[in-house]
C-alpha cells in the first residue's frame, strides 16, 4: 500500500458460515497462546537470564554464606540431615515459580497499555478459556526454567532422588498455576505499569521471607510467633512444602488442598475481574484509546 | 439483517458521559464512516463493540448477535483494527498473525495459507519473517488489516486506522478497504476524525461529545445540515469553525 496501486482480486477472504467451535478450536487456541508466551520468552534471553541468576546467587552465595550458622534438623520429609543448600533448593523453586508468575503478571499489564491484549480479549473464545490458556503458557515457561535451574544446582552438587526430578512436576505446575492466577488477578487492578514496583514490596518479598523457603517453620515459630502465624497464612508456605515433599515422592496433602484451593480462589476473582460485565475492567479506562 | 445495529447505548466513566443514547445500524457491503473530532465517543463505542466494555445501557448486535449474551459468536464475525498498534513487537510478522489466528481456532496449514494470501493483498508478501518492530508504521498498519482479515470476518471496524501515517499510505489502506467492500462484501465501520477520507456515496455517522448528530448519506447529513460540503456540514454538526477542520486535516 505504500505503492496505492491495488491487486486486482483481493485473495482468501470471502465471509462464510461459521461451524461451531470445537476440542479442536479450542487446541489451537491453547497451543497459539502457549506458543507465543514461549516464543517472546525465547527472544528475551535477558530474563531467562535472570531468572536463572537470581536462584542461583541464593544457592551459591547465600546458602553458602549461611550454612554454618543456620542448622537444620531431620524434619519431613528429611530423613537424615541434609546440607543447607538442599533445604533451600524447594524454596528457590517456588522463587523462581513466583518471580514468574508475578512478571506474567506484570507482562499482562504491559501488554494492557500497548495494546497487545485487546487482541487475546477480542477473541471470540470465553475469557475464562483465553485467561487459563494465558495462565498455563505462563506455567509452562516457568517449569523450564525451574528445570534449567535445577539442573545447574545439580552440577553444583545439590541432588535430589533421581525419580523427584518427575514427582516434583505436578507440584510445580499446580504451585505455577496458584502463582500465576494470583498475578492475573493483580494485574486486572494495577492500572499503569509503574504501579507495579508496588507488587514487588507487598507481594513478591513479604510473600517469600514469610515462609518457610529459606528457614524452616519451627525455627520461625522460636523466634516470633507473629510471624510464624503470618507463615502459616502465606499460600506460599504451601506451595514450597508442596513442591519440598514431591522431591521426596511424597504428598503433603494440607500443602496440597490449600495451593489447589487457592488456585481455584485466584483464578475465579481473576476471570470475574477481567469479564466486562462485572469486573474491574469496566470501572477503569484501560484501553489506552480516546474517548 | 443488518451487519451492524447499535440501538439506544450509553456508556459513562463515572460521572462523565462518554456516549448518550447512540443509535445507528450498517448495512453489509457498505462502507460507513464513524466521524468525530477527538473525544467525541468513537474509542468508547468501538470498546463497547469488540466486548472490551460490557453494554449497560441500549444493545449491540453483529449481524443479529447480540455483543453482550453471545459475545462468541458476534465476535467471530468482526476484525478490528484498534487504534493503538498492538502488534507484538518482538515477534515476526508471521508469528504475530499464526498467533490471531490461533485466537479464532484458525491452525496449521490453513492458518499458513490465509497469511500468505493476505500478505500479498495488502503487499507485504515477502516481509513475514520480519520482526515487526522493524516495520515503519504504514507497514504495521496494513499487517494489522491482515490480521483484522484473518479470521474472515463480514464486518470490519477500523479505529483511525490512518493516523499517523503518511499521504501514500493513508490513501493505499482506505483503497484497500473499500476495494474489500466492493470485492468481498465486507461491511466496514471506519472511524476519523479526516473529512478528506469521505467520499460522496459513503454513509455517514456523526459524533459530537458522545451524541449522535448525523446519520445518513453523505448528500443527506449535507442536505439536513443545510452546508455546501461535508467539510462545512462536519463543522457545523461539530460546532467549530472551517479553518478548525482544515487543521485537522494533514
Amino acid at each position: 500500500m505504500s505503492n496505492p496501486a491495488m491487486p486486482e482480486k483481493v485473495a482468501g477472504i470471502v465471509p462464510m458460515k461459521f461451524e461451531k467451535f470445537g476440542l479442536r478450536h479450542y487446541l489451537i487456541c491453547l497451543k497459539g497462546v502457549v506458543l507465543r508466551e514461549c516464543l517472546r520468552f525465547l527472544h528475551q534471553r535477558e530474563r531467562f537470564i535472570s531468572s536463572l541468576v537470581r536462584p542461583l546467587i541464593w544457592l551459591f552465595i547465600f546458602a553458602a554464606g549461611f550454612r554454618q550458622v543456620l542448622g537444620v534438623s531431620i524434619i519431613p520429609p528429611y530423613k537424615t540431615y541434609v546440607l543447607y543448600e538442599v533445604y533451600i533448593t524447594p524454596g528457590l523453586c517456588g522463587m523462581i515459580l513466583l518471580f514468574s508468575g508475578m512478571q506474567s503478571s506484570l507482562s499482562m499489564v504491559y501488554d494492557r497499555e500497548m495494546g497487545n491484549m485487546r487482541t487475546l480479549l477480542v477473541s471470540p473464545f470465553p475469557r475464562w478459556f483465553l485467561l487459563v490458556s494465558k495462565m498455563l503458557a505462563g506455567v509452562s515457561v516457568s517449569i523450564a526454567q525451574v528445570y534449567a535451574f535445577l539442573i545447574v544446582a545439580w552440577f553444583w552438587g545439590v541432588k535430589a532422588p533421581p525419580i523427584g526430578y518427575l514427582m516434583v512436576l505436578p507440584a510445580l505446575f499446580l504451585s505455577g498455576m496458584m502463582l500465576c492466577a494470583l498475578g492475573m488477578l493483580l494485574s486486572s487492578m494495577i492500572k499503569q505499569l509503574e504501579n507495579f514496583a508496588g507488587i514487588m514490596n507487598f507481594v513478591i518479598f513479604p510473600g517469600y521471607f514469610a515462609s518457610p523457603a529459606l528457614y524452616p517453620l519451627w525455627r520461625i515459630q522460636e523466634a516470633s510467633p507473629l510471624l510464624y502465624k503470618i507463615c502459616l497464612a502465606n499460600p506460599f508456605t504451601y506451595a514450597v512444602e508442596l513442591i519440598r515433599f514431591a522431591f521426596y515422592g511424597q504428598i503433603n496433602w494440607l500443602s496440597l488442598g490449600v495451593v489447589a484451593g487457592c488456585t481455584l480462589l485466584f483464578l475465579a476473582a481473576a476471570i470475574i475481574a477481567y469479564d466486562p460485565s462485572r469486573g474491574l475492567m469496566t470501572r477503569k479506562q484501560d484501553t489506552g484509546g480516546n474517548a | 439483517m443488518a451487519a451492524l445495529d447499535v440501538a439506544g447505548i450509553s456508556h459513562s466513566y463515572g460521572p462523565k458521559r462518554a456516549l448518550n443514547d447512540v443509535s445507528f445500524s450498517i448495512a453489509p457491503a457498505t462502507f460507513t464512516v464513524l466521524l468525530g473530532l477527538n473525544g467525541a465517543g468513537k474509542t468508547t463505542l468501538f470498546s463497547l463493540i469488540s466486548h472490551l466494555y460490557d453494554t449497560r445501557r441500549g444493545s449491540i448486535r453483529i449481524f443479529g448477535h447480540d455483543v453482550s449474551r453471545a459475545s462468541g459468536e458476534a465476535l467471530r464475525r468482526v476484525g478490528i483494527v484498534f487504534q493503538a498498534r498492538t502488534l507484538d513487537l518482538d515477534l515476526s510478522v508471521h508469528q504475530n498473525l499464526s498467533y490471531h489466528a490461533a485466537l479464532h481456532g484458525v491452525g496449521g496449514r490453513e492458518a499458513r495459507q490465509r497469511i500468505a494470501a493476505l500478505l500479498a493483498t495488502v503487499d507485504m508478501e515477502g516481509r513475514q519473517h520480519d520482526k515487526a518492530r522493524s516495520l515503519s508504521g504504514g507497514q504495521m498498519r496494513r499487517i494489522e488489516i491482515a490480521r483484522a482479515l484473518l479470521h474472515r470476518p463480514s464486518l470490519l471496524l477500523l479505529d483511525e486506522a490512518t493516523v499517523g501515517l503518511d499521504i501514500q499510505s493513508r490513501a493505499g489502506i482506505l483503497t484497500t478497504i473499500r476495494k474489500l467492500v466492493e470485492t468481498e462484501g465486507i461491511g466496514v465501520l471506519w472511524a476519523t476524525h479526516l473529512i478528506d477520507e469521505v467520499e460522496d456515496g459513503d454513509h455517514v455517522v456523526v459524533l459530537r461529545q458522545g451524541e449522535l448528530v448525523a446519520n445518513g448519506k453523505v448528500a443527506d447529513v449535507v442536505r439536513t445540515s443545510g452546508a455546501g460540503s461535508i467539510r462545512d456540514a462536519f463543522s457545523r454538526l461539530s460546532r467549530i469553525e472551517p479553518a478548525g477542520i482544515a487543521e485537522i486535516s494533514p
